[in-house]
């Protein structure tokens, strides 16, 4: 009896805090979660942790023999363009509609048991982290062999992937604060992202468009944490002062806001689980 | 009928007036819970849409409790009966912060627990000792909380031999046992027991109450939800009866339970 743990619902602190206190308790069960999620890709598959590399090293061949051939844009070394883009865009596709996955997973226990809400959102986080990660990997090997240079600016690449990781949460918790309400909404979700992908400069570059849309392009969150995961590794550039600010107001005010409205609704969601 | 009615309420009177909590692990001050449900139910977020511009969203309200008012001390075992949609377990969820209260106040003292099996928080693919930690997990213990226990669950269990196999290849009965052993590894300070959610077979339910016995002995405040009148007589100090959300009857659990039943019948 050494904790004299005390539950008061009276007294309690802004649900912002109080989430943030529990999950930090609940760390234990983040980690086993993303242990389980990671197990349970690789241990029935024959190549196991192999076909996280070799997933995109496939799509990125089809890809660059489409595009680079069909398309014939100007741009050297487009497997590496491609695929520093597709590997970020991918991270957030996949952990966004898996921490709203993972919600509605877990709501037959949330209706039972207490449990932090935000922990299926983080875990899924740190899912798509670590495929992330192995997937660096793969992304060095060709660079190796199409011969782009490692430069300087790659030691910004954590940085990157902490704003792109900030932004994924928040976008992962507003999903999450609707998509128990109503099963269509993560189907919804997915044709969005469709959309999203192709207005994005993933597979093409900035300059095919035309410079009358060149502004709408600077609204896409996408396209800025893109542009700053490719830059030190494609480019050897890292954002300027003033791009890194603002790339990294939108990637911690989104994490804000969604905490925020998440958290606020999280009691009601259960009504609804 | 009429002279038993009056021994009835006189003696909770009485055991009302001499109950005086020394030591409150449970408060319950005025809790109100209210849910709100569609009329029509709206399936989708297309619906939604096209209700909510047509304005034709209705919510009925139901009060799921209603005032309710108790404190239980510590070590004390509490009953709570009443029939179907009373409002026990929706009391039970208040308590262990799954559901937050409407209104009123819930103020509660040390660890709460469900005693509840968990299947759905088990993966086939994972083997039985890192099943062991997700559940552990997932029911608030840390990691070394889970070591300390870890030779523990899996004697219990007696899935010595077993337990670096995948669960899909446990039996069903296998599954339940580590599930059970899982759920009462750890003695909490507060135990609470819902019957009529825990799945599970007779002899689970068995294995429930023998637990219960044991933890009861170790002087865990528990609270117990169930239909079966016996048990509450036989297991419970107190009896909280609910009717509807509000609280009928609150006192001695014989007295109590007496009354239940012949208010029942």
């Amino acid at each position: 009896m050494a904790s004299e743990f005390i539950y008061d619902s009276a007294r309690r602190p802004l649900p912002f805090w109080e989430e943030l206190i529990a999950l930090w308790a609940y760390r234990d069960l983040v980690r086993q979660l993303v242990a389980r999620d990671i197990k349970v890709r690789y241990k029935r598959s024959v190549l196991g942790v192999v076909w996280t590399m070799l997933n995109p090293l496939l799509m990125m061949v089809v890809l660059t023999l489409v595009f680079s051939h069909l398309f014939r844009w100007d741009l050297p070394h487009y497997p590496v363009y491609l695929l520093s883009g597709t590997l970020l865009w991918n991270f957030f596709a996949q952990t966004t509609t898996l921490a709203a996955q993972q919600l509605v997973w877990g709501g037959a226990l949330l209706s039972r048991i207490y449990v932090p809400r935000t922990v299926f959102a983080v875990s899924a986080l740190g899912t798509g982290l670590v495929n992330l990660t192995l997937a660096l990997i793969p992304l060095g090997l060709i660079m190796l062999v199409t011969g782009v240079s490692f430069h300087p600016a790659l030691i910004f690449l954590p940085l990157s992937i902490f704003l792109a990781a900030a932004f994924t949460l928040g976008i992962s918790l507003l999903l999450s604060s609707v998509a128990p309400l109503f099963p269509d909404i993560v189907e919804m979700y997915q044709v969005i992202l469709t959309a999203w992908y192709f207005l994005t400069p993933i597979f093409y570059p900035v300059k095919i468009l035309p410079p009358q849309y060149r502004f709408w392009l600077k609204l896409n969150p996408m396209h800025h944490l893109i542009a700053a995961f490719r830059g030190p590794i494609y480019e050897g550039v890292f954002l300027s002062g003033e791009g890194l600010l603002g790339t990294m107001v939108l990637a911690l005010g989104t994490l804000s806001l969604g905490w925020f409205i998440f958290t606020k609704r999280a009691d009601s969601i259960i009504y609804r689980l | 009928m009429i002279k038993l009615e009056k021994i009835l309420s006189t003696s909770i009177e009485e055991a009302e007036g001499l109950r005086s909590v020394v030591d409150p692990v449970i408060r319950v001050e005025g809790v109100s819970v209210r849910f709100r449900i569609p009329l029509e139910p709206v399936r989708s977020f297309k619906e939604y849409a096209i209700r909510r511009i047509q304005r034709r969203l209705d919510f009925r309200e139901v009060w799921a409790l209603k005032d309710v008012s108790f404190e239980v001390g510590r070590g004390e075992v509490l009953g709570i009966i009443g029939r179907n949609g009373s409002g026990k377990s929706t009391l039970l969820k208040v308590i262990a912060r799954v559901l937050r209260p409407t209104s009123g106040r819930v103020w509660v003292k040390g660890r709460v627990a469900p005693l509840l099996e968990l299947g759905g928080g088990f993966h086939p693919e994972l083997t039985g000792r890192e099943n062991i930690y997700l559940n552990g997990t997932l029911l608030g213990h840390s990691r070394r909380e889970i070591e300390e226990r870890f030779d523990w669950i899996v004697d219990f269990a007696g899935l010595r031999d077993f337990i670096d196999a995948p669960l899909r290849t446990y039996s069903t009965g296998m599954v339940a046992r580590l599930g059970f052993a899982v759920a009462t590894a750890w003695e909490p300070e507060i135990l609470l027991v819902d019957e009529v959610l825990a799945v599970g077979d007779q002899s689970f339910q068995k294995k429930c109450q023998a637990r219960m016995a044991d933890f009861r002995r170790l002087g865990t405040t528990i609270l117990l939800v169930s239909h079966n009148s016996n048990l509450i007589r036989q297991m419970c100090d107190y009896a909280l009866w609910l009717e509807s959300g509000q609280v009928v009857e609150f006192g001695p659990a014989e007295i109590v339970v007496a009354l239940y039943e012949r208010g029942v019948s």
